[in-house]
């Protein structure tokens, strides 16, 4: 459904932003006009608002007001304080990919631990390589260009519009990397916006796992970070994908991950929220090959007056696969959790085994939760089932363990914990369950 | 000093009297057991001890080691050495049995001002005191008592107690839905705390469980008070009587 709109004062000043970035955003002829038809599409609707069915709980327009011009390119003084933000997770055994203020930065990443079998380029130096026009036609989805960017959303064609940079890997055939690729995204700007766009294509029969993490150096505040990461799991592949956001507290984040699952293959996919003001994380996971399994699993953290959106689109278009969802989310204060996780199974899809699960945990008189599942079927012999309850700790488990000598504070700790495990335990990588665990940890400890 | 001293307690429960000036005085060594029928106050007693929230003391006090206990919140007590083993123990799934115990001990011990123990310590005291009352190991690596039956969830609450090494220990209905075996494992475990610095409340309906657990002390309560105290014959006495004789003079 397009809703024209009169060009708003608003609409005026995105077009603007547009217009003075354009000479920083890598490629030229076909991509720029690529850019252009992207930006279009996402004219087309501008901020989402909450009259579109799939923005109904966060309403963009109303909630993020505006689009920030363009960060600068980091300069030294940038570096400095991104290498400061990295902290502990340069302990991290990993590849490490960084990206500061959507630009890669190849001095702070470690592109030297490479394993064989992987390759990464980043998306501006393949953007920029004149000779790669088709292949970079091909990066931006033109699918979801010709139909009018409806299929993905505004904010995937602005994303695609004003991306500045990203990784490009590809996993080959076969390959079992033992370490995990870290994209870390780091903010160092305050009032301006980072557009980063990733692909991953892990080759028939691989391995891999994919760690992404969403930092802020001190100082970055209310910034707009809009991320894609846009995956092809091949047939029997197998990834684990953990992403972190902990974003400034005033920070709006609104990214989007996009899974083609091939035949036989296994995606694990894990969500926390922890950080900014306003989140949207929407995942669009689709089977295209039979007999493979999904895991969409996610944890909202959420305090003070955030406002995070978790939404999934599944798309079971092929036989005998199986998906699990579970979500957890735990709110304090005045802040609102949002899970839309929406199952579509097909008309051939027989045989289909999806569950989701969703919970709310509520701290606090004001705290809001909103659970959507949305289930369509249209195969005849599938087993689909969904739950969502929202509720307070539960007081005789509370009174328990105070009658055991913990504090109020340590029990609700404790509780709250229980309460995400079963999300976070659905992490194979050991290293990378622990690394959600001490976030979390985190978390708790900072309420006091 | 008395250990505990309950004095003249008055406890409302929403909008219902539920103890009427009860009182009770417990040293150091000595095991008490408080019998009654159904609505007696029983576990409401327990329920205050311990600090559990709904219950409104409108009259008397209780002492503990000569303190306050009322003034205390439910951790402090425990920390101080109160420790009831709840009639139903709650099931929480999510925190292993033994991380719950060791942060719980850990958490008694620093408001002593005692020093934490690290989780190898921890384990092999842990391993150690579930041995003796034959708890496999595995069962500590569940949820606290998810999927337990009764008997293993009355055998963790002795766990605990094994661990944590309470002053006073309340048994709150322990015999409640265990079969004759399982409750003479349990009375064993509790019979192996006996000790000259601790002392124990046994709450219960039924003599049955006294004779395992011998008592010192035998208190009736009817109407949310003390009726009649004596000695361990006094239990004997119930059981061929029946409690309706207290009723009447409640």
């Amino acid at each position: 459904m397009n809703i024209a709109l009169a060009k708003t004062e608003s609409g005026r000043a995105v077009e603007n932003i547009f217009t003075a970035a354009r000479d920083r955003l890598p490629g030229t002829g076909k991509v720029a006009e690529i850019r252009r038809q992207a930006f279009d599409a996402f004219e087309r609707i501008g901020l989402p608002h909450r009259r579109l069915e799939d923005w109904k709980y966060t309403d963009l327009r109303a909630l993020m007001r505006e689009v920030l011009p363009l960060a600068p390119a980091p300069d030294a003084a940038a570096l400095k304080r991104a290498e400061k933000a990295l902290g502990s997770l340069k302990s991290v055994d990993a590849c490490r990919l960084v990206l500061i203020d959507g630009v890669l930065a190849p001095s702070l990443s470690n592109q030297g631990a490479l394993e064989s079998g992987v390759r990464v380029q980043s998306l501006r130096e393949v953007l920029e390589d004149g000779s790669n026009e088709v292949r970079a036609d091909l990066l931006f989805i033109r699918a979801d260009l010709l139909n009018n960017g409806e299929m993905y959303g505004p904010m995937v064609a602005l994303n695609a519009a004003m991306a500045t940079d990203g990784v490009i890997i590809a996993v080959a055939a076969g390959a079992a990397l033992a370490k995990p690729l870290h994209i870390i995204h780091v903010a160092t700007r305050s009032s301006a916006a980072i557009y980063t766009r990733s692909f991953l294509q892990i080759g028939k029969g691989a391995r891999a796992t994919l760690l992404e993490s969403f930092v802020a150096a001190d100082g970055a505040q209310s910034y707009q970070a809009n991320d894609a990461v846009i995956v092809s799991l091949g047939d029997d592949a197998e990834l684990q994908h953990v992403r972190l956001m902990a974003d400034s507290a005033d920070a709006v984040n609104i990214s989007t991950a996009i899974f083609t699952v091939g035949a036989k293959a296994r995606l694990n996919t894990f969500n926390q929220t922890s950080g900014g003001v306003l989140s949207r994380y929407q995942g669009y996971l689709t089977f295209a090959g039979e007999g493979s399994k999904v895991d969409a699993n996610g944890v909202n953290l959420l305090n003070g007056r955030q406002h995070a959106d978790t939404t999934l689109f599944l798309d079971h278009a092929v036989p005998n696969c199986a998906s699990r969802e579970i979500f957890r989310s735990v709110v304090d204060d005045r802040a609102h959790s949002v899970f839309q996780g929406r199952i579509i199974v097909q008309p051939k899809a027989q045989k289909t085994d999806a569950k989701m699960m969703t919970r709310a945990l509520l701290l606090s008189d004001e705290a809001e939760a909103d659970n959507k599942p949305e289930l369509e079927i249209f195969a005849d012999d599938v087993t689909c089932g969904h739950g969502a309850t929202t509720g307070a700790l539960d007081e005789s488990l509370l009174f328990y363990l105070r009658a055991r000598g913990l504090s109020e504070k340590e029990a609700q700790a404790l509780l709250i914990q229980a309460f995400v495990g079963e999300a976070i335990e659905s992490i194979a990588s050991d290293a990378l369950r622990e690394l959600a665990i001490l976030t979390a940890q985190r978390w708790l400890a900072a309420r006091g | 000093m008395s250990l505990l001293e309950v004095k003249d307690l008055q406890v409302r429960v929403e909008d219902r009297e539920i103890l009427h000036g009860l009182s009770l005085t417990v040293n150091k060594g000595e095991v008490h057991a408080i019998m009654g029928p159904n609505g007696s106050g029983k576990s409401t007693l327990s329920h205050v001890i311990a600090g559990k929230p709904g219950y409104e003391v409108t009259g008397g006090e209780i002492l503990f080691g000569g303190e306050d206990l009322l003034a205390m919140s439910p951790d402090q007590r425990s920390a101080k050495g109160v420790f009831l083993a709840f009639q139903y123990p709650v099931e929480i799934p999510g925190v292993t049995t033994m991380t719950f115990l060791r942060t719980a001990l850990n958490a008694q011990r620093k408001a002593r001002g005692e020093s934490e123990f690290l989780v190898p310590e921890f384990l092999k005291k842990a391993y150690a005191v579930a041995e003796r009352l034959n708890i496999p190991r595995e069962m500590l690596k569940r949820g606290v008592n998810v999927g337990f039956s009764g008997g293993e969830k009355k055998r963790n609450e002795i766990l605990q107690m094994a661990l944590f090494e309470p002053a006073l220990c309340i048994l709150d209905e322990m015999d409640s839905g265990l079969d004759i075996d399982a409750l003479r494992v349990a009375a064993d475990g509790v019979n192996a705390l006996r000790s000259p610095d601790r002392a124990m409340v046994v709450i219960t309906h039924y003599q049955r469980l006294l004779n395992y657990i011998i008592p010192d002390f035998v208190h009736v309560m009817s109407k949310g008070r003390v009726v009649k105290s004596g000695g361990k014959e006094l239990a004997l006495e119930l059981e061929a009587s029946g409690y309706a004789q207290f009723e009447d003079a409640a």
